[in-house]
């Protein structure tokens, strides 16, 4: 390649402030095999890529070099530019001045001397490059929905009704998730069983929705547009095809006094069981650790009921490979739970407050199950410990969020709204009871949000006391909360009848070991990371992988239908396509040279290396090189730095473009 | 975050081997947040530090780097699931090999440096740009160079200490490149 073009941008006076682009240029011009060279105020604007294609016309160039901003920004807008002027796009790269120089050196003569060497470093790899032709891969027209709460159950409504096929899996009994436990919801105060369990029989009753409940994901093999997924149908002990959802076996079932996880534990229930009574599917699923069948072998109650005879203690765990192109993620949250503190988690927790050991100090999503008519009170707001009626309740905020020195430095997002919310419930349904929270800040961003934090501070007689509770402690049947007003700048005592801390939001269990099957990254909370905070919200980093709800970082129900909706329409988008092309950046193997050591073959984190045969014309073996799969390769080229026999080569970043890079240095 | 820029008698030349995804990302984001740092460094991009042979490292420091960065992804978050992993394996018995052959371990600096992490990437760059510029210039592959010049002529008599300064003999050396 003799021919190139070198195209400095001023990116109006981002760069050209400190860099002198007109000497980069010219010095540009004076490297061998540079045609031509020149300056441009935008030349990601219309008529500088004009420029740019002109130049490649006339000057009859084969390699193109814009001297801009960071690739990250622009590389797809030149290579498209390139690309129209007839050129490969892969022959078009860019020098980052921008981001890499004149933003980061105030130094005029240092910056330029800075911008020339990034130039000549960077038309050695133009000299260097290849023209490569995209890869094709079909595309499976069939999603996968990870989690079966709000976020999950919107992403496959949506996909299905345009007429995908969708599998929906989900690890509990029920679909439902956490919005199937809240009373009402804010800023409306809708019921949210009310609009929920209508949503969760449309996922039933769909006729593209495969729903899998009581599974897990075991494996994740492919890459966008041709996964497949190993589902674990975690054994029921209940024939799902012969069930009725009579309830028959739950109500003479011997073992009734389980603390039911559905309602934090403040419930019962029975070893045979459906979470909820609303629970979608309706078919019973057997405790195993529990069943006094599975523990001694006798009992058989549940079986000797059952009219169409459903129950199977036999059932064993059934592994189903599902063809899927594109996986939505939407495993959801936990609430940070200060007396089971996983084991070696970083994160401090409250001892200071009592809870786990206080039974009168409750989490919000208990608060949740009390104020719900479905609840283990019946909607009726009974304390705990002896069922009365709590005539003062705490409400303490950001109890593990934002406190950077236990361990969790976000904000929660929601925990504002719902506190405000079960003020509100509480005083309508203990009229002569008095709220109080103790709060840093009131963080209320949304429509409506901040009118409705008002009603219940100055209509519902919520009393809000800025500042943070330090101790808590019980006394008689009354819990001291022992805090500070900022305000005031006074300690307060409170004698309270039940405390509800609005806890930290945190991630699913699991869900790092879930990343590390879809090959998705996360943050050091275990949340997923999106592609892009700002411009690629819902994608992950891997190709075809998205992201919906909590499960990225705290969100509310609103926000999280948002984004359910988002990641369906992207899943959307992909099949749009029959095919899909797909960056050329892969490894090749030069044949003649592999040795068959499959040394990168064991580096490979793909799975993309394969054994090829080759064979005489006799038919007979000759030997074993390695093969990359185009469409699985990721594009890392750990392969090429390992092999012994260098003949394994990224397409893109070769040995040659690299080795010229370093000696123009 | 300013720099002062004090012209020092010697300017290091640092090169940097950085992934696309992590180091790269988090060299643009000190970039959009203005954080000034020494002028000293190359960045070389890759698209993961799975990618970088440790030959890359030997001809960087052959070709007059004075320092060299090798940064990616922290580890859990590669791009490419465990590329980083292998970079860092493969560093640790490279690191092993250079100090065998003599070569200063201070010149040479492996470190994590996400996209998020703009200051960092300063705090990296600035403080192995000023440790060897402390250390002064990289001698020993400048000289082994030279000492590769000496090979080609060995088994002749001609005397090398006179031919070092010859014409023809500068011309030869530079056409190898």
């Amino acid at each position: 390649m003799s021919r190139i073009g070198v195209f400095v941008c001023h990116c109006g006076e981002n760069i050209s402030r400190t860099v002198d682009v007109e000497q980069v240029a010219k010095a540009a011009g004076e490297i061998p095999g540079v045609a031509y060279s020149c300056d441009y105020k935008y030349m990601c604007s219309d008529p500088g890529q004009t420029l740019l294609k002109k130049a490649v016309a006339e000057h009859k160039l084969d390699g193109v070099l814009v001297a801009a901003c960071s690739p990250r920004m622009h590389e797809k807008t030149f290579r498209k530019a390139a690309e129209a002027a007839g050129l490969n796009p892969y022959l078009c790269e860019m020098a980052n001045i921008r981001e890499h120089c004149s933003w980061v050196h105030e130094d005029r003569d240092m910056a330029t001397a800075k911008a020339k060497d990034i130039v000549k470093l960077m038309v050695e790899r133009v000299r260097k490059g290849k023209s490569l032709a995209p890869i094709t891969v079909p595309v499976t027209k069939r999603a996968l929905v990870i989690g079966g709460g709000i976020a999950g159950i919107q992403a496959a409504l949506d996909v299905a009704d345009a007429g995908h096929q969708v599998v929906l899996v989900e690890r509990d009994p029920s679909i439902g998730g956490h919005m199937a436990q809240l009373s009402e919801t804010f800023p409306t105060l809708d019921c949210s069983q009310c609009i929920m369990t209508p949503k969760m029989v449309d996922v039933a009753n769909h006729p593209n929705i495969t729903l899998y409940t009581y599974s897990e994901i075991e494996k994740v093999d492919g890459y966008i547009g041709n996964f497949q997924v190993t589902v674990k149908h975690k054994a029921r002990s209940v024939d799902e095809s012969k069930c009725t959802g009579c309830g028959v076996c739950m109500t003479k079932c011997p073992k009734k006094k389980i603390p039911n996880e559905f309602d934090q534990g403040h419930g019962m229930r029975p070893a045979i069981y459906v979470p909820f009574p609303q629970a979608v599917p309706n078919t019973p699923v057997i405790d195993r650790e529990n069943c006094t069948m599975f523990q001694s072998g006798k009992c058989g109650v549940c079986a000797k009921v059952c009219g169409p005879g459903a129950v199977d203690y036999e059932q064993k765990d059934t592994l189903t490979v599902e063809d899927v192109g594109a996986i939505v993620v939407a495993t959801g949250f936990k609430l940070y739970t200060i007396d089971r503190k996983p084991e070696g988690s970083p994160i401090q927790g409250y001892g200071e407050f009592g809870y786990g050991t206080i039974p009168d100090i409750i989490d919000g999503m208990t608060f949740e199950r009390l104020a719900s008519a479905s609840g283990p009170t019946g909607g009726k707001i009974l304390r705990p410990s002896d069922g009365k009626e709590p005539k003062q309740v705490v409400f303490i905020q950001c109890v593990g969020s934002r406190a950077r020195e236990k361990g969790i430095s976000y904000c929660s997002k929601v925990c504002c709204m719902y506190t405000a919310k079960h003020t509100m419930l509480y005083h309508h349904k203990v009229h002569d009871g008095q709220a109080y929270v103790f709060f840093m800040d009131a963080r209320t961003p949304g429509k409506g949000y901040d009118e409705f934090w008002r009603r219940a501070v100055e209509e519902e007689e919520a009393v809000y006391i800025r500042g943070m509770v330090s101790r808590m402690y019980q006394r008689g049947d009354k819990i001291v909360v022992m805090g500070s007003d900022i305000q005031v700048g006074t300690q307060v005592e409170i004698e309270a009848d039940l405390v509800v801390l609005a806890t930290a939001v945190q991630p699913q269990d699991g869900a790092d070991l879930l990343a590390q099957k879809l090959g998705i990254s996360y943050d050091k909370y275990n949340f997923y990371s999106e592609a892009h905070a700002k411009l690629k919200p819902v994608e992950c980093a891997t190709a075809g992988i998205y992201l919906a709800g909590a499960c990225q970082g705290p969100k509310d129900i609103p926000d999280t239908v948002s984004q359910a909706s988002a990641a369906a329409a992207k899943v959307m988008t992909l099949f749009a396509k029959d095919k899909l092309e797909r960056d050329p950046v892969v490894a090749k193997v030069n044949e003649k040279y592999c040795v068959g050591c499959f040394a990168c073959k064991k580096v490979c984190a793909y799975g993309a290396i394969e054994e090829k045969e080759i064979r005489d014309r006799q038919g007979n073996l000759v030997k074993k090189v390695a093969y990359v799969n185009p469409g699985v390769c990721g594009g890392c080229g750990t392969c090429q730095a390992t092999c012994p026999s260098k003949s394994i080569e990224l397409d893109g970043y070769t040995d040659e473009q690299i080795m010229a890079m370093i000696e123009a240095l | 975050m300013h720099a002062e820029h004090i012209k020092h008698d010697f300017e290091p030349k640092i090169v940097a081997f950085v992934c696309t995804w992590c180091t790269y990302a988090g060299a643009d984001l000190a970039g959009t947040s203005r954080m000034q740092y020494p002028s000293n460094v190359r960045v070389l991009k890759f698209p993961c530090t799975g990618r970088i042979d440790p030959v890359f490292i030997l001809r960087a420091f052959q070709k007059g780097a004075d320092g060299v960065l090798v940064s990616g992804c922290h580890p859990g978050d590669c791009h490419y699931m465990a590329g980083n992993f292998h970079a860092r394996r493969r560093f640790a018995a490279f690191r092993a090999l250079l100090n065998f052959v003599g070569v200063d371990l201070n010149r040479l600096q492996f470190s994590w440096v996400s996209a998020a992490e703009g200051g960092k990437w300063v705090d990296v760059v600035t403080e192995l740009t000023e440790r060897v510029r402390t250390m002064g210039p990289m001698p020993e592959f400048k000289e082994l160079e030279h000492e590769e010049q000496w090979s080609t002529f060995a088994g002749t008599s001609v005397d090398k200490s006179t031919v070092l300064n010859s014409p023809e003999l500068k011309e030869a050396y530079d056409s190898i490149g």
